[in-house]
């Protein structure tokens, strides 16, 4: 297999242990160069954006118009960071006023594979049309193969309007 | 070691690589070889950085005007580690630049080009074109002021060229520079050349091997050397040396990021890169009909000139020592480049008075408002830093101003800056000796700052400071509105740059009427930096 003489054998070459001070340098300095390339390369792709923009409270509309123990599908206009854009886009939630006052928003899409599930009056749960979950009104899973309970909008209510922050990705296993 | 050893064998066995990578590492070269030809190798080394930290730009950045400016300012400013591929990249294309004449010179020097070699050397010159192709191409890709107006000279220099200049013209997406040259100009930089110059150098590296290593006169009577290890080692600590370089530079060196490109900016002095710095004072030789021949005629006929070198110098091979011709002739042509180098640098005006924003950082800053603004001269001036930290960083001794517990609202905050010990009994922090509306610039900032905004504390330029500075004090806001802070009076001072210019606003200033007939504006008379920074200033504003 080898058709060139081992080196060791030939005139002029270095000795042993200059041979083996050469590879080690060569190793060790293309070791560095890689690392040096490599490791900012990884942060530059992996580490996530900074977000100089505040998390903004989005006006999802009056509450008057929600009735209470009931969800209805909320549209409203919310602005989404994109990479160097802020696009502006319609966004839905699932509102429910309680009968205590309280309210909570869920995530338009279902936990399983982000299919738009819709609210069943008759059976008085959310159903998802893809894989057949199921969520009671309070967004635990019921059935199917949705692995946690539905997404929440953080939610704050000033006077009669209903205001929308992020979206919390609830904890796996149902709360 | 046993089983790698196994796999080694295996890999070989089947593909034929451990041969290969030995017989390429111990391939025999002559005994006068050195460390004058490293140069290949690092070229080459630049020219896969290149690709590299080019893919990471391209993997954040959108190839259309406009959005190519957006794209990059996210990458400067959002990203981490964003700075330093952009760093690595712009400072990369210099330095190899740099790296492939020194090769060619060492080639020169040496005399290395003669037969068999003269293919290998006129392969090195397609080669070097091909870098200055880059470095042509690649100007125009971050779509600021400097890129757009550098291409506009570049192609209207193009459009010179004698029968052909209207169809290079067609070819680069003009007339005009628009959408159409900006996608010409992106194909070429990241589609076409890599792959060209990928087989090109491939030829060139084949050539090297086929015709070996150029020898010194009296290496026949010397044992021949390996490529492996001492040559490798050379060429390894060369590439170390010239990375380290890169990298010192990347990151110490910032490049800037001028303001989106502006085709109606009628004040814009384009200068080129500075290894195209000598072309552009050539030209300047060369007027009217002869501009033809300074622009196209002349560099040509050198191109030709150094492709031909082979040919025009056909004596033996002697010793590097009896080239004295050869040494003369690059110390001429050093001496011609660098002479029309330093002549450009000298004769360019001076920056425009226009002060530079630096849109390579953030530019939060342009959203403050005047008031807020001269809030930042005062905590500049007032040295607040010496003992307050900005978000977590800087001195201990008072509280960090950007935690928002410590926000009060300005009925605390006016009487603490007037007498610390008098509100907070035990305070180390001295008294602030300012004037109430100024306090209340101070005031209007701080209780805008928070970790988000700390940037612009640092990024403010101080011209802006300075400008709202003066805009403050003389009570500008009564009448106008800037950032949607002030009065109705007057006109809405933001996009001014885009209505006035320079003069007429600096005029305007001293006789409000003369210039605009009813104005109720009073007059004011600047001192001329006061002046200089205040029309900045209000230059600097966002539309």
């Amino acid at each position: 297999m080898d058709h060139v003489q081992p080196p060791e054998t030939r005139p002029g070459s270095p000795g042993p242990t200059r041979r083996s001070f050469y590879s080690a340098a060569i190793y060790g300095i293309w070791g560095v160069i890689t690392a040096a390339l490599a490791a900012p390369a990884l942060i530059y792709l992996l580490v996530p954006p900074r977000m100089r923009r505040q998390s903004e409270w989005v006006d999802a509309g009056s509450l008057s118009q929600v009735p209470t123990g009931t969800p209805v599908e909320v549209t409203f206009r919310q602005n989404r960071v994109d990479g160097w854009k802020v696009t502006s886009e319609t966004n839905t939630a699932w509102v429910l006023k309680t009968a205590n006052n309280e309210v909570v928003a869920y995530g338009p899409q279902c936990t399983h594979l982000g299919c738009a599930y819709h609210w069943d009056s008759g059976k008085n749960e959310f159903l998802c049309p893809c894989h057949n979950s199921v969520f009671a009104i309070d967004g635990r899973v019921v059935g199917g193969p949705a692995p946690r309970p539905l997404d929440r909008y953080e939610t704050k209510v000033e006077g009669n309007k209903l205001l929308l922050g992020r979206l919390q990705i609830s904890p796996e296993k149902s709360a | 070691m046993k089983a790698l050893n196994g796999l080694i064998e295996w890999l070989d066995h089947r593909t034929g690589i451990h041969t290969a990578a030995r017989k390429f590492l111990y391939e025999e070269i002559p005994a006068s070889s050195g460390w004058h030809q490293v140069f290949g190798s690092v070229a080459l080394f630049l020219f896969l950085t290149q690709a590299f930290t080019g893919a990471m730009l391209a993997f954040n950045y959108a190839p259309t005007p406009g959005e190519a400016y957006n794209s990059l300012r996210y990458i400067l400013t959002e990203l981490t580690g964003g700075r330093l591929m952009r760093g690595l990249h712009h400072w990369g294309a210099s330095l190899m630049i740099v790296v492939v004449v020194l090769h060619m010179i060492q080639v020169f020097v040496y005399g290395a080009y003669k037969k068999p070699r003269e293919a290998t050397w006129m392969m090195g010159v397609v080669l070097l074109l091909l870098t200055l192709g880059y470095g042509l191409t690649g100007y125009l890709l971050p779509w600021d002021n400097r890129a757009y107006w550098g291409t506009v000279v570049a192609t209207n220099i193009a459009a010179t060229a004698p029968v052909l200049g209207p169809y290079l013209t067609r070819l680069l997406g003009g007339p005009g520079i628009g959408v159409v040259t900006f996608a010409r100009f992106f194909g070429l930089h990241v589609l076409l050349l890599p792959p060209v110059t990928a087989l090109l150098i491939g030829v060139h590296v084949y050539l090297v091997r086929k015709h070996g290593v150029a020898p010194a006169p009296g290496d026949e009577a010397l044992p021949k050397k390996q490529f492996y290890p001492r040559q490798v080692f050379k060429d390894t600590v060369a590439i170390f040396a010239a990375f380290i370089i890169l990298f010192v530079m990347a990151v110490a060196v910032r490049v800037p990021l001028e303001q989106l490109a502006d085709p109606t900016d009628t004040a814009y002095t384009p200068r080129p890169e500075w290894y195209f710095l000598f072309l552009f004072q050539f030209l300047k030789f060369f007027n009217g009909p002869l501009e033809v021949v300074g622009s196209m005629v002349l560099p040509g006929l050198a191109v030709l000139l150094l492709i031909l070198v082979p040919f025009i110098d056909r004596t033996q091979m002697v010793k590097v020592t009896r080239r004295g011709f050869a040494f003369g002739f690059v110390v001429l042509a050093a001496l011609g480049w660098g002479g029309l180098t330093a002549a450009a640098v000298v004769t360019t005006p001076a920056e425009a008075r226009e002060a530079a924003v630096d849109y390579s950082a953030p530019t939060d800053w342009m959203q403050l408002s005047p008031e807020e603004m001269a809030g930042i001269g005062y905590f500049r001036r007032e040295n607040c830093v010496t003992c307050h930290a900005i978000d977590g960083s800087g001195s201990q001794i008072g509280p960090d101003l950007t935690r928002t517990t410590i926000h009060r609202n300005a009925a605390w905050m006016i009487p603490h800056f007037k007498s610390p010990q008098g509100v907070r009994p035990g305070s180390s922090m001295p008294a602030i000796q300012l004037g109430d509306a100024q306090l209340n610039s101070l005031a209007a900032f701080l209780l805008k700052l928070n970790p988000q905004n700390a940037s612009a504390l640092e990024n403010a330029p101080d011209f802006a400071v300075q400008g709202a500075l003066v805009y403050q004090t003389n009570g500008c806001s009564d009448c106008h509105k800037v950032n949607g802070v002030g009065s109705d009076i007057g006109p809405s001072l933001n996009g001014l740059s885009k209505r006035r210019s320079r003069s007429w606003v600096e005029e305007h200033f001293g006789d409000p009427p003369k210039l605009s007939p009813g104005s109720s504006m009073p007059p004011f008379k600047f001192p001329a930096k006061d002046m200089e920074n205040l029309t900045n200033y209000l230059f600097s504003l966002p539309e």
